[in-house]
């Protein structure tokens, strides 16, 4: 028997690996040092314990330990890197690129930055959810210091051409930023292999604790300057202030380097329990759609839209397996999201879509129960649903006038 | 989103879950929402033409479970009553009997506007055939 609740919702966040916490408990307990406190022990043994963390973050993205600012999050690093370029090369020029489906913390950051001043292109992206290399490239003006593009998206899992995108901004002299958040630790990435400058990193979406990330800051061809959101004590070589979170940074190279070491054989087994997740569901129900690239794409993601059922009604149908859904309901702003909106699909599919992110600790046995249980409840669903009805019946629902009065 | 127990009730046991025939005289048909909002309810009634009195009811929705829990308690309330009576329920029953927190609000003024869209079919396919 599978032990229920079932957590498969990977990108929202992932437990912390028992190995991250061991490496993390010395740290929480008798060794509490200030990294700072540099005339003393328990000061000293802080210190090397943030350097060999640092290290172990730089090794997962192929960076100098001297690249890694520590920051408290993805967010935090999302806007040290588009504020922090924004505000330094402000002399050379006003112009950010970024793209439709980014984060809410760029999305957020560069509006912000636009009601400043700043002139912000946001590229559209194909029904895919891929941006057009050559769109990239004819937005690019000489006003333009920054483009940012996140690697592998949160939603649909749609991992964009990173490698091709750095060549463009580096040949255009742009210094490149991307949001790795979903991608580290999960597809290989390396930093001067796809050209990136600036990356975000964020330990919780790789088995490590929450409220600890790290920004990836070039440091040569090109350097990198940013002028910092946090002023204080000019920790992180002034680029970022605040005692150092001594226990998060441990656990976030922790992270890192079991990523690193596993990354190989455990993406492979989690593209094959996605796709077994995907070829069952398939099989079984009509009328499902994935949502993003099938092959540029997280190994552990699925999003699939599951027509004439409504997201939340599905997700109360399986209340003992944790996923999320782009449907409305399920968010404060009763807005479909606006990543599937961007893909181009409609709003009455993405009201039926589910999120399932597969992760490391998730078994081939919760597999079966989640795709089972799935297509029992879309059955059961798809029974009392007027649309499907519709459907079988042969009646056209785009043809049909909706009345919202009675 | 925590559920309160009737909702929960309805979503797992949906009452009159169907369809009558569109065809029938005898049978009023609503069907209010749109697929793009996220809610589309169907709710249909069997009228005892002599009495006026609803003799059956079925719906199907399309919705969250909330939407579903409104439907199945609609086509419950009505049976057994004359339209008049039927165009008495008011969606703040409705809300007050599942306890709808306010953002599922809309669920319940869409139940009232599935009753009174099957009446108002109903009176209409009347007056045609008296006609």
């Amino acid at each position: 028997m599978v032990k229920l609740p079932i957590y498969m919702d990977n990108h929202a966040t992932t437990p912390v690996d028992p190995r991250v916490l061991d490496a993390m408990m010395p740290y929480l307990t008798n060794q509490f040092g200030n990294a700072a406190s540099r005339n003393h022990q328990f000061g000293w043994e802080a210190e090397q314990a943030v350097e060999q963390g640092r290290k172990q973050i730089a090794d997962l993205i192929g960076a100098d330990p001297r690249e890694i600012v520590i920051t408290s999050g993805a967010t935090e690093s999302d806007n040290l890197a588009v504020k922090g370029v924004a505000w330094m090369y402000r002399e050379k020029g006003d112009h950010i690129i970024t793209c439709v489906t980014e984060h809410k913390a760029i999305l957020d950051t560069c509006k912000h930055l636009e009601k400043d001043g700043y002139r912000i292109t946001f590229l559209p992206v194909d029904n895919k959810g891929l941006v057009d290399l050559d769109d990239l490239r004819k937005a690019i003006t000489d006003k333009t210091i920054l483009i940012s593009i996140m690697t592998a998206n949160n939603e649909v899992g749609v991992v964009q051409d990173i490698k091709e995108i750095g060549k463009i901004a580096r040949e255009r002299g742009v210094l490149f930023h991307t949001d790795a958040v979903q991608a580290a630790g999960k597809i290989p990435f390396n930093v001067n292999e796809m050209n990136v400058d600036i990356a975000s990193l964020s330990a919780h979406k790789f088995y490590g604790p929450k409220g600890v990330g790290a920004l990836y800051v070039r440091r040569r061809n090109p350097r990198v300057l940013l002028t910092p959101i946090i002023d204080g004590g000019g920790h992180e070589r002034g680029m970022r202030s605040g005692t150092l979170n001594v226990p998060g940074i441990v656990g976030l190279g922790k992270a890192a380097q079991i990523a690193r070491e596993e990354l190989q054989k455990e993406s492979a087994e989690l593209f094959r329990l996605r796709e077994k997740l995907r070829t069952t569901l398939e099989r079984e129900l009509d009328e499902v759609y994935i949502n993003g690239d099938l092959v540029k794409r997280l190994p552990g993601n699925l999003n699939m839209s599951f027509a004439y059922v409504e997201g939340e009604s599905l997700l109360m149908g399986i209340n003992d397996i944790a996923v999320s859904s782009g449907s409305a309901c399920t968010s404060a702003s009763l807005e479909p999201s606006y990543v599937l909106k961007a893909l181009g699909v409609g709003e009455d599919l993405a009201h039926t879509s589910i999120r399932f992110g597969i992760g490391r600790f998730n078994t081939e046995e919760e597999v079966d129960y989640v795709a089972g249980r799935v297509i029992e409840v879309v059955r059961r669903l798809r029974d009392l649903s007027p649309l499907y009805e519709m459907a079988k019946e042969g009646i056209d629902l785009k043809s049909v006038h909706w009345a919202t009065e009675g | 989103m925590a559920y309160s127990d009737k909702v929960i009730d309805h979503y797992n046991n949906p009452r009159n879950v169907g369809a009558l025939s569109k065809e029938d005289p005898t049978v009023g048909t609503g069907l209010v929402g749109a697929p793009e909002c996220g809610d589309v309810m169907k709710l249909q009634i069997k009228v005892n033409e002599q009495t006026q009195v609803i003799e059956d009811a079925k719906f199907k929705t399309f919705g969250c479970g909330s939407a579903i829990a409104s439907s199945s308690l609609a086509t419950e309330w009505v049976k057994g009553k004359t339209l008049a009576e039927a165009l008495s329920i008011k969606n703040t029953d409705i809300v007050k009997e599942l306890s709808l927190p306010p953002v599922k609000i809309h669920c319940s003024v869409l139940a009232e506007d599935a009753i009174k869209a099957a009446i108002t079919d109903w009176k209409k396919k009347h007056d045609d055939n008296g006609k």
